[in-house]
């Protein structure tokens, strides 16, 4: 007999009326939460500060407007408007204040916010000047790190401006002795503190204020008790009544004391998820292993009859609706970057348990079903794969890939546990990892991973290689030697090192200024009541109260890299067809295509230091002057000739991604120069720094800030996405582009890497080619890849693609083994290969 | 071995990640020369065995390279991971393979050697002397028959239909290798229940033959045509509705008791 029920259930109609719902308008908003936060920390100001923070937050619970949406069965909204979002000013609030006039019309992520509004943020903004993190983050930085970041070398934003969230709480914890049970806990602790110990003070006060979080939360959902139960006296509707009194008494229940039905446990994990997101704004608040704490829950309710597996799975619907009512507005550049108001809670289901042995259960396919129901893009739904997952779970996540949602994401365990048992943790603990955000795998309810804590830009230091460290006229990394000079390959590869190791200090330097700034200003008592070992440490995770630690920022343009050092190895060195100052020119001037701002703001700088070294004023019109008469007459019809032969020499090199030895094995080589040196560097909280590779979106705002660079990208076009080859350059086909990939040290980037596949449809047609594709993940993982996701094109992309060809040059379809660009085949024969996508053969 | 390893012959491309031509995930290479010329040919850089040089979006580019057994295994072995885990392995195709036969062989022969699966896509166009060397080397034979009427397949392909229909009943008779019936479905050539019953039936008599694919016609090798500086004949012809398809299905499923199934 199988140990789980694979077989599927049809949505209900409340699923598609609450999706409608919630995405009727635009997202709004809101200021109650910024307000009720500041006249809280007014009345509080002479009070120790952990106290301060857990009283702030049972003010907000206290007092912040709630709401029941229509058809909901699972209850707790953020914001009255759905998916809205609050404010977070104690973390950094300039910004939102400079962009309150296009926040309604920015191309990325955009929010409504009423004049109203505006006003009472204004007015309880006043109070934090000076007082967030940022501002404390930024006087913790050493000078050379500013201007590093200043020159877009890495940013640091997403914790710079924001809370750290990026954790998995311990749910099941909250699910089994309710936020009661851990009252009881840290009052137990608190009897144990003596007034002669050591850290009495700090202890004792934070106890005191989980506590106050703690009861907090418990109070917050009685609210929606009462809420529901008024609602339900003035209904109508007998069916929504019931429901309504059902609302109301599970609300009584949890989260206060432990969940004794599977849908208690529903409402109970939906108000941990939701109210860690309202004491902080951090996000890829992950869920983690959903299908393993709800089971037992799900399980006693199915064999004591007391829930349908229709029941259960509308249940769990509705949390996946739930996980896109949060939203949450971040700055115009960080949305580019992060684009879709996704909260990237990533959700995972199967894998081992802490003995080694397979756990898939009925729920990990009712996930991947929800997905399916509610199509939406929250939760980051993630599938563990080992040698040992069933054929039928792969089957089904294979399905869902198909459908173009580009979830789930699938995670090998054969790299992930001995990756993270090389950074200190331990078997039991590993095997029962998950993921978090994007694709950082940890330990769920033990680990503060400082997973996302900066995007560092491996061209940009490429970049300084030729410029000797200087960019826009200013010295900003190390005088590594001319190129010209250079005599061996070696040597550029060293001069590479050099930038590359300056720069990853001051990134660790950023990262740690700003690391301690949160644990100065920022300590989350809520969060740490449920993250091990905070009470027993009497400290909050910010302060290292979790039981592993660690920082993990991620590098990429490896393949940018990778091609490009390929690219003068061969060129410059071996068949020596070019010379490095040929190459120098060629980058300087975008291999004379488009003059973009970019090279005219290198080119300024360049003559601005000129002329100060001549002891010249450089006022901007003298340097505009000389600027110009620069673009306009240094490139000769000469040089341009070149330019494009040179252009046309590099598309002949071999390129990363085509399983060509030489060229992969030295992607592999440019990876380690991120990754290695990491290694050494410690955080305030005890733990190490280690890599990921992975862009989220930030290639394509980031890449537009990058010169061009030596593998014949252009000046400002996107920078190779995680470890996945350059766009376009992979072209013999997915197998080949999988081996380039797992030539990388995927077990090196602990932090996660990331490499994403394109598919048409038509390669997953019918049970073979699911079979197939499947075969397909597992040979990648045979090869210790860590990660892969498919952006499967739908038919609506190439409806698109018909109707806007412009905006999709570089679209391939593959059908029956014949790859095109598709915008530049008829129209009749693009219709073809649309009836073919729908058809599937 | 080394002999076999150095065989030379002819190619015009290498496919990896192919699931259309046999099981599992295969790699294709595909033989260049072809004794054949079908209009509606989506390989029309296939049937000459003389190096060509086509257009390809704008650009000239030279179809076929001399290359060795060794190398073209190779890249063949890079998927073997791939192939183990689905059940794929080598797919000759063309052109028509045996018109290079030693090389076919020779290739075949070094798949099998390494543990690699083999098929072959083939008309079955050559003498059965031929044919019958390279059997005990071959795990499937996918053999196109195009249509029973041995005047129209003259009028269509260029050649008549009698060795190949010989050759099939050969081949499924030998029992050396697990043969597949594929018919290319083409608007105003087979496509009428009556021509598609005649081959389910001929097929469903040969021995061992469980198993016919019809493969729909697609005009995605038009431009191919254009590359080559020649004319499409075939400009005109749409390809076939998905019910028309269903219903040749049912036709062959009403006749015989072969497993038929719509694409590769």
């Amino acid at each position: 007999m199988k140990k789980y029920n694979s077989s599927r259930v049809l949505a209900t109609g409340r699923i598609k009326r609450l999706v409608e719902h919630l995405y009727a308008k635009t997202p709004e908003i809101e200021s109650a939460r910024a307000v009720l936060l500041t006249d809280s920390y007014k009345q509080t100001e002479h009070e120790p500060l952990i106290i301060r923070r857990a009283k702030a937050f049972a003010h907000v619970l206290k007092n912040i407007p709630i709401t029941i949406r229509p058809d909901e069965l699972v209850v707790g909204s953020s914001t009255v408007a759905p998916r809205g979002s609050q404010t977070f000013p104690e973390f950094s609030f300039e910004w939102l204040e400079a962009e309150f006039d296009t926040l309604h019309t920015r191309e990325a992520d955009p929010f409504y916010i009423s004049e109203q509004v505006k006003q009472e943020l204004k007015e309880a903004y006043k109070y934090w000047k000076g007082k967030t993190t940022s501002e404390l983050a930024t006087s913790y930085m050493a000078p050379e790190t500013l201007t590093a970041m200043a020159h877009n070398i890495f940013t640091v934003g997403n914790y710079f401006y924001n809370g750290v969230g990026h954790i998995t709480v311990k749910y099941e914890k909250v699910l089994a002795i309710g936020y009661e049970g851990i009252i009881a806990e840290a009052k137990a602790e608190l009897n144990k503190c003596g007034l002669g110990d050591a850290d009495y003070a700090t202890k004792s006060h934070f106890l005191e204020a989980v506590i106050i979080s703690c009861q907090a939360a418990i109070l917050y959902a009685n609210r929606y008790a009462e809420l529901a139960e008024k609602m339900a006296t003035e209904c109508r509707d007998a069916a929504r009544k019931g429901e309504l009194l059902q609302i109301a008494a599970n609300c009584r229940k949890v989260p206060a004391k432990g969940a004794t039905s599977f849908y208690e446990a529903c409402q109970s994990f939906w108000f941990v998820q939701q109210l860690i997101q309202i004491e902080s704004n951090g996000h890829s608040i992950s869920p983690g292993r959903f299908d393993q704490y709800m089971y037992p829950y799900y399980k006693a309710d199915l064999d004591a009859g007391k829930i349908t597996r229709e029941e259960a799975q509308e249940l769990i619907d509705c949390i996946w609706v739930k996980f896109n009512d949060l939203s949450k507005c971040r700055d115009a550049e960080s949305a580019k970057g992060f684009a879709g108001y996704g909260v990237f809670q990533n959700l995972i289901v199967g894998g081992q348990n802490a003995q080694g042995q397979d756990v898939t259960n009925d729920l990990s396919f009712m996930c991947i079903e929800a997905s399916f129901h509610v199509f939406l893009p929250q939760p980051s739904l993630s599938i563990r794969v080992w040698n040992g997952s069933p054929y039928d779970l792969l089957i089904r996540a294979a399905e869902l890939t198909r459908t173009g949602i580009g979830l789930p994401a699938y995670y090998n365990d054969e790299v992930i546990i001995p990756a993270l048992m090389s950074r200190g943790v331990v078997l039991e603990d590993a095997r029962n990892y998950n993921i978090i955000g994007c694709v950082e795998p940890q330990v769920s309810g033990k680990t503060n991973g400082w997973h996302d804590a900066a995007f560092y830009n491996m061209c940009r230091p490429l970049e300084l290689v030729f410029s000797r460290g200087v960019d826009c006229g200013e010295q900003i990394g190390p005088r590594t030697p001319d190129v010209e000079s250079m005599k061996t390959f070696e040597e550029f590869v060293d001069a590479y090192k050099t930038q590359m190791d300056y720069f990853i200090r001051l990134m660790v330097n950023a990262d740690n200024a700003i690391d301690q700034a949160h644990a100065e200003r920022m300590p989350l008592p809520f969060l740490a009541s449920m993250v091990d070992d905070c009470i027993k440490r009497g400290k909050t995770c910010e302060q290292g109260g979790s039981v592993y630690n660690f920082t993990g920022p991620q590098g990429f343009g490896i393949a940018n890299v990778a091609d490009s050092l390929f690219a003068i190895k061969k060129l410059v060195f071996e068949e020596k067809k070019v010379s490095m100052a040929e190459y120098k020119k060629a980058l300087m001037f975008n291999y004379g295509q488009e003059v973009s701002p970019l090279i005219v703001a290198q080119i300024a700088g360049q003559v601005a230091r000129q002329m100060t070294e001549k002891g010249l004023k450089p006022t901007s019109d003298a340097v505009s002057k000389v600027t110009q008469n620069i673009i306009r007459e240094a490139v000769t019809t000469e040089d341009k000739k070149k330019f494009e032969q040179l252009l046309s020499m590099i598309e002949e090199v071999d390129k990363f991604g085509n399983d060509e030895e030489e060229v992969d094995l030295l992607a592999r080589e440019a990876a380690y120069t991120y990754t290695k040196p990491l290694l050494q560097y410690r955080n305030p909280r005890g733990g190490m720094f280690h890599a990921g590779l992975y862009p989220v979106s930030a290639n394509v705002p980031l890449g537009a800030q990058t010169g061009a660079t030596p593998d014949g990208r252009l000046a400002g076009v996107p920078v190779a996405d995680g470890v996945s080859p350059s766009a376009g350059k992979d072209i013999n086909g997915p197998t080949a582009a999988a081996n380039s990939v797992s030539k990388l040290d995927h077990g090196i980037a602990s932090n996660g890497t990331l490499y994403n596949q394109k598919f048409h449809p038509s390669a997953l047609s019918g049970e073979k080619g699911l079979d197939n594709f499947v075969n397909m993940i597992r040979s990648y993982f045979d090869r210790k890849g860590s990660h892969v996701q498919f952006n499967v094109v739908s038919r609506d992309t190439l409806l698109d693609a018909q109707k806007h060809p412009e905006n999709y040059k570089h679209l391939v379809v593959r059908v029956a083994g014949y790859s095109a660009l598709f915008t530049t085949l008829s129209k009749s024969l693009q219709d073809d290969i649309i009836r073919r996508t729908e058809q599937g053969f | 071995m080394e002999d076999i390893l150095k065989t030379k012959g002819r190619i015009f491309d290498i496919q990896r990640y192919s699931i259309h031509d046999g099981d599992g995930i295969r790699t294709i290479v595909f033989l260049k020369g072809c004794v054949l010329r079908c209009r509606w040919c989506c390989n029309p850089e296939s049937q000459e065995y003389d190096i060509q040089t086509m257009l390809v979006e704008g650009k000239p580019k030279v179809i076929g390279r001399d290359v060795t057994v060794e190398e073209v295994m190779q890249t063949v072995e890079k998927d073997r991971d791939y192939y183990r885990r689905s059940g794929g392995g080598l797919t000759l195709s063309g052109g028509e393979s045996l018109c290079q036969p030693k090389f076919a062989k020779a290739l075949l022969m070094a798949a099998k050697a390494k543990g690699i699966t083999t098929a072959m896509e083939s008309m079955g166009c050559a003498p059965y002397e031929v044919i019958d060397s390279i059997l005990p080397y071959l795990d499937t034979y996918l053999m196109d028959i195009k249509h029973i009427d041995p005047i129209k397949h003259k009028e269509f392909t260029g050649k008549s239909n009698e060795l190949m229909l010989e050759n099939a009943r050969k081949i499924a008779a030998s029992g050396q290798t697990r043969l597949v019936i594929r018919v290319p479905v083409i608007p105003g050539f087979n496509d009428t229940p009556e021509e598609i019953k005649g081959i389910a039936q001929f097929a469903d008599k040969l021995p061992g033959v469980k198993k016919i694919h019809l493969l729909p016609y697609h005009r995605l090798g038009q431009d191919k045509y254009d590359g080559l500086g020649r004319e499409y004949l075939m400009k005109d012809v749409l390809p076939p509705e998905p019910e028309h398809m269903n219903m040749l299905k049912k036709v062959v499923e009403q006749v015989s008791r072969l497993t038929c199934q719509i694409g590769g």
